[in-house]
């Protein structure tokens, strides 16, 4: 099913399942009228890149920066190659929502990213999909084709001067390309390890040409902000937050999957939405923006809003709104190992102290599960994490530090008690009952 | 070295880059000859990098860098259990030591008989449609509980 819920959608408006996201189908919900629009009446870039700075769309992928912002600072008019890249590499634990988007609108991608193309001079685009979602990937190839037999690809799109080259790039499975210089590098055929910035890809991009990279639910907002006008996207949301937002909820709800909802929604009515908290159980903590978002507690959340400010104001971040919900059944350290183990298992090892500091976090914490942390271990975390903060190349460094630094300072008391007691106080059945795996049949 | 329809498929992907970024295709191709191949011996590898142009070196690094390329041979079933936190808590541990009961091999290790591989993945996006696992790279399977692993070990004759 594409959404199991939402409020006034916009991306996801219309859709009906698998059945809905050929080229005939988006063409019938309005699609590619925008980009029609853009090239028959004589728009200009500017007015492109004007929409889209009414609208305050702010980038999708996690960083939350504002897309017509982003896209001023093309050198439009220096010549030769410019790229437009999309990064659907979503490899964020808790994130599947580009995953949707592609697989029931990947035509609102495209277009997007045409709209883009025109917007910022530039000739060529590539989308990079995650590794493990191949059906996806394939699919995307063949609305690429369809768009490419209908004109709207190539050269003399529409008939006029205008021409861009769309291609789908497949991952294989390094976390680490989502950030988006290590993504360029791993276009090129290389390693992807982040670059140093400056120069930022801008300037000096895919191939040393310029270049702009998006989150893929972000190139899916444009077609629909240019229809509705900017103005009337951002008044879905609310000041400073255009629009609505796919989130992704996963965890311990009833119905996880994912929700488009307007940005300032209540995070009790996304509760709702999900069907409440799974066999009623009260709620813990929520990880509202992807794992390298600082967890929160219930009620700290429960009095947020789902918006950027909301979030940020509550001691988090929106993210990539991957809404991660756990109930009084999680272990806190248990949790936190496997997301230490995470981060230190997919630094790409180019700077020490996230190389160094993401083995450390993971070697100290794995050691209080498992009923041998020392006292010191939690000054030692602490330690580990003032080492790593502001001194990378890119910002996995941080990400992996804000779950450390969070679970210690909200559920400090969970590991204190692991290291006395040698043991969780949430007993394993317990974990195991929360988890609804179903029963082993005998 | 591969069979046609392999090369037609790095023509295919060669074809997405500028003419002078050959280097780009090595991921896709990689891929492909992975598929043909079972895995990625040494040989394929620089068959590879000689198609693109490339050092050999380069398509070794790009090789080892990326999880799911396989530079040792894998059983005919190569399973990959997401365990990342958001499947965990919705029985991503549970799902991945049931297979493990069932095949009587750890995470990593190949069954005596060559049939199933078994790897720990990292999330795969798709966590809401937990537990989730890939067999061989390609094909998602979702809401793995004890049922739905034993049919899936049923079907992989
Ligand atoms: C370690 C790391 C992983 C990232 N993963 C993703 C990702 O999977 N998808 C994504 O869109 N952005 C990801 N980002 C953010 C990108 O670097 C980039 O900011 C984003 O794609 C820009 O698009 P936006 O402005 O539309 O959000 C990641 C960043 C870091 C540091
Ligand atoms: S911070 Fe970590 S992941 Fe990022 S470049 Fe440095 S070592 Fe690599
Ligand atoms: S955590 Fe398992 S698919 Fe995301």
């Amino acid at each position: 099913m594409a959404m199991l819920g939402a409020i006034n959608p916009v991306l996801m408006a219309g859709l009906n399942g698998d059945d809905s996201w050929r080229l005939k189908d988006y063409v019938a919900r309005g699609g590619y009228e925008q980009l029609k629009r853009i090239l028959q009446t004589g728009m200009t870039q500017e007015d492109v890149i004007g929409e889209v700075k009414k609208s305050v769309l702010r980038g999708r992928g996690g960083a939350g920066f504002p897309t017509g912002l982003k896209w001023s600072f093309m050198p439009r008019s220096f010549p030769g190659d410019k790229y437009v890249v999309c990064n659907t590499d979503e490899g964020e634990p808790g994130t599947f929502k580009d995953r949707d988007i592609m697989r029931y609108n990947p035509h609102a991608v495209i277009e997007g990213m045409i709209i883009a193309g025109f917007a910022m001079g530039a000739n060529r685009g590539y989308n990079y999909v995650h590794g493990e979602i191949w059906e996806i990937y394939k699919r995307f190839e063949e609305a690429l084709d369809e768009a490419r037999a209908a004109g709207l690809l190539g050269q003399n799109i529409l008939g006029t001067q205008f021409g861009f080259e769309l291609f789908a790039h497949h991952g294989y499975g390094a976390y680490i390309c989502g950030e988006e210089t290590a993504l360029l590098e791993s276009i090129e055929g290389k390693k992807g390890q982040p670059r140093f910035k400056p120069p930022f890809p801008a300037s000096f991009g895919l191939y040393g040409r310029p270049t702009t990279i998006n989150n893929t639910e972000t190139f899916a907002s444009i077609p629909f902000i240019l229809k509705m006008g900017g103005e009337e996207f951002l008044n879905l949301g609310k000041p400073n937050n255009g629009g609505t937002k796919l989130f992704s909820v996963s965890g311990h709800v009833n119905r996880p999957g994912n929700y488009e909802i307007p940005l300032g929604t209540p995070f009790s009515t996304l509760l709702e939405m999900c069907g409440g908290m799974r066999g009623g159980r009260k709620l813990k903590a929520v990880i509202p923006g992807g794992s390298s978002a600082p967890v929160m507690p219930a009620d700290v959340i429960m009095d947020c809003t789902m918006d950027y400010d909301s979030i940020s104001k509550g001691g988090s971040m929106l993210g990539s709104g991957a809404v991660i919900v756990m109930d009084e059944t999680v272990c806190m350290v248990k949790a936190l190992e496997r997301l230490s183990f995470f981060y230190h298992e997919e630094s790409c090892g180019q700077c020490t102290p996230c190389r160094e500091g993401t083995a450390w976090m993971y070697k100290v914490v794995h050691r209080i599960e498992n009923g041998q942390g020392k006292p010191e271990d939690l000054d030692l975390l602490n330690s580990v994490l003032g080492n790593i903060a502001g001194r990378t190349i890119c910002a996995l460094g941080d990400a992996a530090a804000f779950p450390v630094q969070s679970f210690l300072k909200h559920f400090g008391s969970e590991f204190e008690y692991h290291i006395e007691h040698k043991t969780c106080l949430v007993p394993k059945d317990v974990q195991w009952a929360g988890s609804g795996f179903h029963k082993i049949p005998a | 070295m591969f069979s046609a329809d392999t090369l037609q498929k790095f023509a295919r992907e060669v074809a997405k880059y500028p003419a002078e970024q050959k280097q780009s295709a090595v991921m896709a191709c990689l891929a492909h000859a992975q598929e043909e191949k079972g895995w990625l011996p040494p040989e394929a590898i620089e068959a590879v990098a000689d198609y693109l142009g490339m050092p050999p070196i380069a398509a070794y690094e790009v090789a080892s860098f990326y999880n799911m390329y396989d530079l040792k041979p894998v059983g005919k079933y190569k399973i990959t259990v997401c365990t990342n936190l958001p499947c965990a808590l919705s029985g991503g541990y549970h799902a991945g030591e049931y297979l493990q009961q069932k095949l009587g091999v750890g995470y990593g290790e190949t069954t005596a008989d060559g049939k199933f591989t078994l790897k720990e993945g990292e999330c795969m996006g798709a966590c809401g449609d937990a537990p989730v696992f890939i067999v061989n790279n390609r094909s998602m399977c979702s809401h793995m509980h004890p049922e739905q692993i034993d049919k899936l070990l049923e079907e992989c004759k």
